[in-house]
């Protein structure tokens, strides 16, 4: 079922793999209420998959659905080649996907270092006597991760605020650093919940970069929520749109543009 | 020490300075910079590796004797060794400003026909691709930050740490003819061109040889006893003669450290970091620090706040003296000592000069005030004037002669001669060898027995020996009225107030002095928000009532002062407006080192100085304005303009001049 062989290469020279996730006719409700009906769609290693829609669509449902955090009612999600059981979170997190917020949800109190350095925790392995002494295993370890922490601090040119703590940040800046640690934990998959929300122009411009730079340099997969259809577009290799928590398309960003149920999702059409 | 010569090498070029430097100090830090949070450093021995590896890549590319290499980014090791490379295969190295539009970039890469460029990253290298259609002898580019670049079509690119390996690997085949080329160089070979900005018309390209250079670096570390262990922190523009100098010339000559900050951003993190024992900064920069520091004051506990004014106001009355060594009270010094204790070590220490034995600050006038307020903290700070065409250095403050108002005395080997006109001209090993391509230039500037003129006015103080400039010789005029005019003389004094970010002053011709004035966006910005006023854009922050109001004091308060200057009393401002927007080197109304090009001003802005002129009480524009990435825009907006007391200047006084 899973043609992990098959594969293509983007028009600007990507090679984009099989497919390394799958949704298999996902349900959730919660009681009475339906956030996702029945939808189906799959994610190829090295592609950027964008997940667009409405105002409570259910996409972040959907993304929730992918890092674990909700369990499906019904239906299946397979994981490179398997099906997934219902798992922890940071059992998920192991399994090399990582994400960030709508909301940012970063340690305020914390320097950006030492968030980011939490992107690093799921792979560190001494205990927490040995952590407190700092001694030998621990020690390594952390030089190990820090290195690891100060690439991706160098990748997203966020050096001047490494010792700043995160509340004195603006937003853009705040997204970035979240954007940093979900990157630290170096995913196989990287989930992004409106990563340009409530961003000005340049800020969108940079972000979108670093995006593409991301997927460029470590051919990380990415899943993104988005509102801005420019950015959407421009961005991503394949749409799935969502409307009232049902799948109306899912293909290249021009096909779906073109599709009379999105252009009525999104503009409304006169209903009786 | 790092005078001496070993055995029978002579040196004469970069080249033979480095591999003076790899035996005699071979362990020595040459170069650090931080990457991934740590400095990465690298010893003399290894720099000369690196450099070699480089240069027979640059062979190994095809690079002929005499080609002409732009190198474009900003400071890296990696980029400064690219320089001394370039002149080891005796090609000429051609540093570019970095923030330069694509535009700019591909005048001055035509203009010396560079077949190679080395691009610090994706950034720079767009730019040139950009516009290498417009350059037929452009060939190669190698860059230095692979990030971004990896769909690039690379059968005319290449990474930087490609080259040096192919270098490597072609050791044995090419070190011959490295060799070769390296023993040709001499003191007459070419070090540098360096593209001068320019206030009117294009960049020019003035060749600088090894002469000039190594001279200008010798007699400099001398006159201030620089050592192998100074350390300095090299942030400053690669295309600016004075980073050449301080980063290369004086480096090698002396064998000391250059340290490169980790990004623009985080320069005055890195600064403490180092904390370096030579350094050199626009007045900007110290502006900007002190700025930040009463900012900070302001913020502190009440305890610490009467301490810092308590104490920096025993500096204010003994600091500088007893820096210059003149007689100081006992019961004074150990007040002083005690506040280097409390305040002025640790402030020293946050601003990362605490170690700083020699500081320098060059490029504009600096305030009387920023200049005594760090002379008064105990460091060393001096002024000095120079130019692209004298390898930086015409005039130095000698240790304990220091004042805000001159420039010091000529520079050891410096010979200066002031004309009937009041222009200085001067002649030293430093003098430029030409202007690239441009014979008519060279021979207007600099006449058959060398000497070359300034363009500046300027006089020597009777009294203590030492070069006082006025302004721009071309500046320089005269308002109907007959009285002198010195525009930068006032917009100086103007630009001394903290948010006063920029002054032009207009009325050569005229029978009175009008300005335009930039507000300080950060200075008045941070008073906005402790004022709760609130704005959404510079434009309206810049016409604020309130703004206004501030500023025309200042204006006020700078004709006083200038009214009491027989010889320019006539240059006080009458009428001034704020301008809505700054004056900016993108939309060339400045040069890249923050110059004001003057013509330029009058053009782009004549509407608003007619209107100073006509008495009118506000006017209109719309101006264009060129975003970072070259796109143009235009911004309109409603200027008041405001009138600002004058103090009455008795006729005779100016008819005595």
């Amino acid at each position: 079922m899973l043609d992990q062989a098959e594969g293509y290469i983007t028009d600007d020279g990507r090679k984009i793999g099989g497919v390394v996730m799958e949704m298999k006719n996902i349900t959730l409700r919660f009681g009475g209420v339906v956030a996702i009906k029945d939808i189906s769609f799959d994610i190829r290693e090295g592609e950027i998959r964008a997940i667009i829609g409405p105002n409570g669509a259910g996409k972040s449902s959907m993304l929730n659905v992918i890092s674990g955090f909700y369990v499906p009612s019904e239906g299946e999600v397979w994981f490179r080649g398997e099906k997934r059981p219902p798992m922890r979170p940071y059992e998920i997190a192991r399994q090399g996907i990582a994400r960030t917020f709508q909301n940012i949800a970063l340690f305020e109190g914390m320097s950006v270092l030492d968030n980011v350095m939490t992107g690093r925790l799921t792979q560190m392995k001494s205990g927490l006597f040995s952590q407190a002494l700092w001694k030998g295993k621990a020690e390594a370890e952390e030089i190990a991760n820090r290195e690891i922490v100060e690439q991706v601090i160098d990748f997203l040119e966020i050096q001047h605020i490494r010792k700043t703590p995160v509340a004195r940040l603006p937003y853009g800046l705040k997204k970035r650093v979240e954007l940093a640690r979900a990157l630290a934990a170096q995913p196989k998959l990287l989930l992004l919940d409106e990563p340009m929300a409530g961003m000005n122009v340049e800020e969108k411009e940079d972000m979108c970069r670093f995006i593409l730079d991301v997927n460029d340099e470590f051919g990380t997969t990415i899943a993104l929520i988005e509102h801005d259809m420019g950015v959407v577009m421009d961005l991503s290799d394949r749409v799935v749109v969502m409307d009232y928590g049902k799948k109306i398309g899912d293909g290249p960003p021009d096909e779906v543009r073109n599709n009379p149920d999105v252009i009525d999702a999104y503009l409304g059409v006169a209903h009786d | 020490m790092a005078q001496t010569q070993s055995g029978a090498e002579r040196l004469l070029s970069l080249p033979a300075l480095l591999h003076r430097n790899a035996t005699q100090f071979g362990t020595a830090p040459a170069y650090r910079e931080k990457e991934f949070g740590i400095w990465q450093s690298w010893s003399w021995a290894e720099t000369e590796k690196e450099i070699e590896a480089l240069a027979l890549g640059l062979i190994n590319l095809g690079v002929n004797e005499g080609d002409f290499i732009a190198i474009i980014g900003r400071n890296r090791p990696y980029l400064y060794w690219s320089m001394v490379a370039a002149q080891a295969v005796g090609a000429i190295p051609v540093p570019l400003y970095q923030d330069a539009v694509a535009e700019e970039m591909a005048y001055v890469l035509g203009h010396c026909g560079a077949r190679f460029v080395i691009a610090g990253d994706q950034e720079q290298v767009d730019k040139v691709i950009e516009v290498q259609d417009q350059l037929h002898q452009f060939e190669h580019l190698i860059y230095l930050d692979p990030r971004g670049m990896r769909k690039y079509e690379h059968a005319h690119l290449h990474q930087y740490s490609h080259v040096q390996d192919q270098g490597r690997a072609a050791h044995d085949e090419l070190i011959g003819e490295l060799k070769r080329r390296q023993a040709k160089l001499d003191y007459d070979s070419t070090c540098v061109m360096l593209y001068t900005s320019g206030t009117t018309g294009k960049p020019k390209g003035v060749v600088l040889s090894n002469r000039n250079v190594i001279e200008s670096a010798r007699n400099a570390s001398g006159f201030d006893h620089l050592r192998q262990n100074e350390d300095i922190l090299s942030y400053l523009p690669m295309a600016w003669v004075g980073d050449f100098i301080f980063s290369v010339g004086q480096a090698y000559w002396c064998g000391f450290c250059v340290n490169c900050p980790e990004s623009a951003d985080t320069m005055m993190t890195d600064l403490r970091e180092i904390g370096p024992t030579y350094f050199f900064a626009p007045p900007r920069v110290f502006e900007t620090q002190l700025t930040n520091v009463m900012i900070r004051m302001e913020d502190a506990g009440r305890l610490k706040r009467s301490m810092f004014h308590h104490y920096l106001a025993h500096a204010k009355k003994v600091g500088g003296r007893i820096l210059d060594g003149k007689p100081v009270g006992l019961w004074d010094r150990i007040k002083y000592a005690i506040g280097n204790a409390l305040v002025y070590g640790p402030l020293k220490d946050t601003l990362g000069l605490g170690r700083v034995r020699v500081g320098y600050t060059a490029g504009e006038a600096i305030g009387p005030e920023i200049f005594e307020f760090y002379r008064s903290l105990g460091i060393n700070l001096k002024q000095l004037y120079g130019q692209t065409e004298a390898t930086v250095f015409i005039t130095v403050q000698p240790d304990g002669e220091v004042r805000a108002d001159t420039v010091g005395v000529p520079a050891p080997d410096v010979e200066i001669r002031i004309d009937e006109s009041g222009e200085i001209f001067y002649r030293s090993p430093g003098t430029f060898v030409e202007y690239y391509k441009n014979p008519e230039s060279t021979a207007s500037t600099k006449d058959a027995e060398g000497w070359v003129a300034t363009g500046d006015a300027g006089f020597f103080e009777e009294s203590s020996g030492h070069l006082r400039i006025i302004d721009r010789a071309k500046d320089v005029g005269k308002l109907s009225t007959g009285a002198m005019f010195a525009p930068k003389y006032v917009e100086n004094k103007l630009k001394f107030y903290p948010d006063i970010l920029e002054a032009v002053l207009f009325g050569n011709g005229r029978d009175h002095c009008v300005a335009f004035i930039n507000i300080d966006l950060t200075a008045v910005g941070n008073w906005a928000e402790r004022n709760n006023i609130a704005y959404a854009s510079y434009q309206e922050l810049a016409g604020h009532p309130k703004v206004l109001a501030s500023i025309q004091s200042h204006v006020e308060a700078v004709n006083r002062s200038v009214a009491e200057d027989e010889m320019l009393s006539g240059c006080q401002v009458h009428r001034f407006v704020v301008l809505h927007k700054e004056l900016d080197a993108d939309d060339g109304e400045m040069t890249r080192t923050r110059k004001v090009r003057r013509r330029i001003v009058e053009e782009k802005y004549a509407d608003i100085i007619t209107a100073l002129y006509d008495g009118s009480a506000s006017v209109s524009t719309r101006t264009e304005v060129t975003y970072e990435d070259g796109r143009k825009g235009y911004i309109s907006a409603t200027l008041e303009i405001r009138d600002a007391a004058v103090v009455p200047v008795a006729p005779h006084q100016v008819a005595a001049e």
